[in-house]
């Protein structure tokens, strides 16, 4: 009973001081170390491609508000998927198909929004939006609950059903308008992309940081009580200040971030026109503020939590992903449960193909090319076992952030898209082989 | 003794066949249980005593036959099935998903939920920190997953998932394969302790010894049908042996 957490009050050991300090802050936190070690390569990826950027080119531009702003928005969709990816993983299944659902998705939206929808509606109707993405969801809903009947009900491998589904569906999204680029968007749906006017400002922003803070800070509250009712043992009190200013600082840095970065003045100069305002000799300052696409990713990611962690539906799909055998023994109905699965995750490829489609405000074939590859990689950077059992959601955005810096920092300091490619599969082998280690420490 | 053989078995399992691929497992095996009872299935590996518990465990669907439950008739066709006429199955294998927690595992797949739907986990924990400390007192690693246990760890929750879901009837299918001396005491006290509170266990072992020493009745199979079943205090070590091994019922043959 040598780990216990009291072992750091052990007097023979003044050389593990330093150690036996940081155990107590993460045993006081709680604070995964896996989570900090994915904090820790953010900040590598940012600070290298950033510092690399200024002493070879001259200025840095990965740390910049624009920069930090246009990683967020491009992460939003790879994210969006990377979330039901822990599921499918957990559960010891792969999806190859979510790229490819993207495209279909994507393409068939525009095909609605461009030319069915307008027949019966009009084109520009408000609710256009609406009725093309609940169609694009409901389309990804179906195909990935196909998916999943003929794995779970069929006993295909979910391997070759999602290979298949990779070009099925991606050769259907050619066909859907015989290999034509359909742009531009609804006007109102291309806003769930992001862009200059699918941002929610200054002020939307400190209202959603703050409102987070206020979560945060009774979310800690609540599970302290819940802790006393039953008398187990509580986080001490300086941990839980930790916990709570850390997460509070870092939304209220993700505000400033954003908000840090203007409209460039050509939209401003536009929307001054159109709104009848006067800009000032130095020009307006108007901040972008959280993209809408981020602000999509981060309710998904808080639903997806909240189901994995919080619901049934959540703890049986970890039971199947330890012990198939056992879950069934327990009464848990796991076809079933591999068909509702995979459908979320066709639902989660429906909304990615909304965003994707609506940031490039155009519907190609090509949409979500790859996605697949990236999306899984973001979900194992970020801890899913491919053996099953293990997976986090907040691991997997983290994940897909850190794929994206990568990808992004690459461009930046204009690495070709050869290297980048050879750069991002090194990176996911040696994430995995890293992983292993961990694992086997953590033993 | 015998007063504990009157009145209604609280199982009954008529005429079971079960085959796979042309072999027959199980071979029209009837087989009772009575409240308070302890019933050992004895057997060579294959001869169809998993089999016939998976059964009445709902593991397997019976091809034919017949299940009483009080004497009422009842169909058992999911493990769910059999959860709710009240039997509860410790399986050789241990069926925990070794990535959850103790608590996680004991209402797997019978979470406690608030009144809003979502996982009551402390009210979880409670539970299971309650039924195990009267189990084994020295269970600590409720936090851990319980591939972090020992087989005898693993064992206490296994068996506390029957007993806090108050099955009247146990199947255990050799649950002390796995775990030392000491353990398999603690195994043992708890099967007497289980059925001086009325339960009717099925017990699985290849032990003769612990058998005749934890049992009321035995019935040998082999090659999926039923050879003897025969009270402890009728038959000696050798009788059952000879049962196992030849496949013939001495008693029956005098």
């Amino acid at each position: 009973m040598t780990d216990t957490p009291d072992s750091s009050s052990d007097p023979h050991a003044p050389k593990a001081q330093n150690v036996n300090l940081l155990r107590k802050f993460l045993n006081g936190t709680e604070i995964d170390t896996r989570l900090l070690g994915m904090f820790g390569a953010l900040a590598l990826i940012w600070l290298g491609f950033h510092f690399y950027g200024l002493i070879f080119k001259g200025f840095g531009a990965m740390l910049t508000p624009r920069n930090l702003w246009n990683l967020s928005v491009q992460t939003s969709s790879i994210g969006i998927m990377a979330t039901g990816m822990v599921l499918v993983i957990v559960t010891r299944n792969i999806d190859l198909s979510v790229g490819a659902l993207v495209g279909v998705t994507g393409m068939t939206m525009g095909i609605l929004q461009a030319e069915i929808f307008p027949q019966y509606i009009g084109l520009g109707h408000p609710m256009m939006w609406v009725i093309t993405a609940i169609c694009g969801i409901a389309l990804g809903t179906l195909i990935g609950s196909f998916h999943g009947w003929l794995i779970a009900y069929r006993d295909i491998p979910a391997f070759i059903v999602t290979l298949g589904g990779l070009l099925v569906w991606r050769g259907t999204a050619f066909l859907a308008n015989n290999g034509k680029t359909i742009s531009p968007l609804d006007d109102t749906f291309k806003l769930l992309g992001g862009g200059p006017y699918g941002t929610i400002g200054a002020t939307g922003s400190w209202i959603v940081g703050l409102l987070a803070c206020a979560v945060v800070i009774f979310m800690l509250y609540n599970g302290r009580r819940k802790r006393s009712v039953h008398g187990f043992a509580k986080r001490p009190m300086w941990g839980e200040l930790t916990v709570g200013g850390l997460s509070c600082g870092m939304i209220i840095g993700a505000v400033l971030l954003v908000n840090a970065y203007p409209w460039p003045k050509g939209i401003v100069k536009q929307y001054a026109a159109a709104n009848d305002i006067t800009v000032p000799e130095g020009g307006l300052f108007i901040s972008h503020g959280f993209a809408i696409p981020v602000l999509i990713l981060l309710t998904v990611g808080i639903l997806m939590t909240i189901l994995v962690n919080r619901t049934r539906f959540g703890r049986n799909v970890f039971a199947i992903g330890g012990n198939p055998e056992a879950a069934a023994l327990a009464g848990i109905n796991v076809k079933w449960m591999t068909l509702k699965i995979f459908a979320l995750m066709g639902a989660l490829a429906g909304l990615a193909g909304v965003v994707a489609s609506a940031r490039l405000n155009s519907a190609t074939n090509a949409l979500g090319l790859l996605d697949e590859l990236y999306v899984i990689a973001a979900a194992v950077i970020g801890g899913t076992s491919l053996a099953g059992g293990v997976g986090t959601i907040y691991g997997a955005i983290l994940g897909a952030l850190v794929m994206q810096s990568l990808q992004s920092g690459m461009v930046l300091i204009g690495f070709d898209t050869s290297i980048q490619q050879i750069v991002v599969g090194s990176v996911l082998v040696f994430a995995v082989y890293l992983d292993n280690l961990y694992r086997k420490n953590a033993k | 003794m015998t007063n504990e053989r009157t009145g209604t078995p609280l199982v009954e399992m008529r005429d079971i066949s079960i085959s796979f691929g042309g072999i027959r497992a199980v071979d029209g095996v009837s087989l009772d249980l009575y409240p308070g009872e302890v019933v050992g299935l004895l057997g060579h590996n294959g001869a169809g005593k998993s089999t016939l518990i998976k059964c009445l465990s709902g593991a397997y669907q019976a091809d034919s036959g017949k299940f009483y439950v009080d004497g009422q008739p009842a169909t058992i066709n999911s493990p769910r099935d059999s959860r709710d006429l009240n039997i509860e199955t410790i399986y050789q294998t241990l069926a925990l998903a070794d990535n959850l927690d103790a608590a996680s595992n004991l209402f797997l797949g019978r979470e406690i939920t608030t009144p809003l739907g979502f996982l009551d986990d402390g009210q979880m924990e409670a539970e299971t920190r309650k039924i195990i400390a009267r189990l084994n007192p020295n269970f600590k690693k409720f936090k851990e997953p319980v591939s972090a246990l020992s087989g005898g760890q693993r064992q206490s929750v296994a068996i506390a998932r029957a007993v806090y879901f108050n099955a009247r009837i146990l199947i255990m299918d050799e649950p002390t394969a796995a775990l030392g001396v000491h353990e398999t005491e603690m195994v043992a006290s708890l099967i007497k302790e289980l059925k001086n509170q009325g339960l009717g266990i099925f017990l699985i072992s290849h032990d003769t010894r612990e058998m005749m020493d934890l049992c009321d009745r035995v019935a040998v199979m082999k090659n999926g049908q039923l050879i003897g079943n025969e009270r402890v205090e009728d038959v000696t070590e050798d009788d059952i042996l000879s049962m196992i091994i030849m496949g013939k019922n001495p008693k029956a043959a005098a």
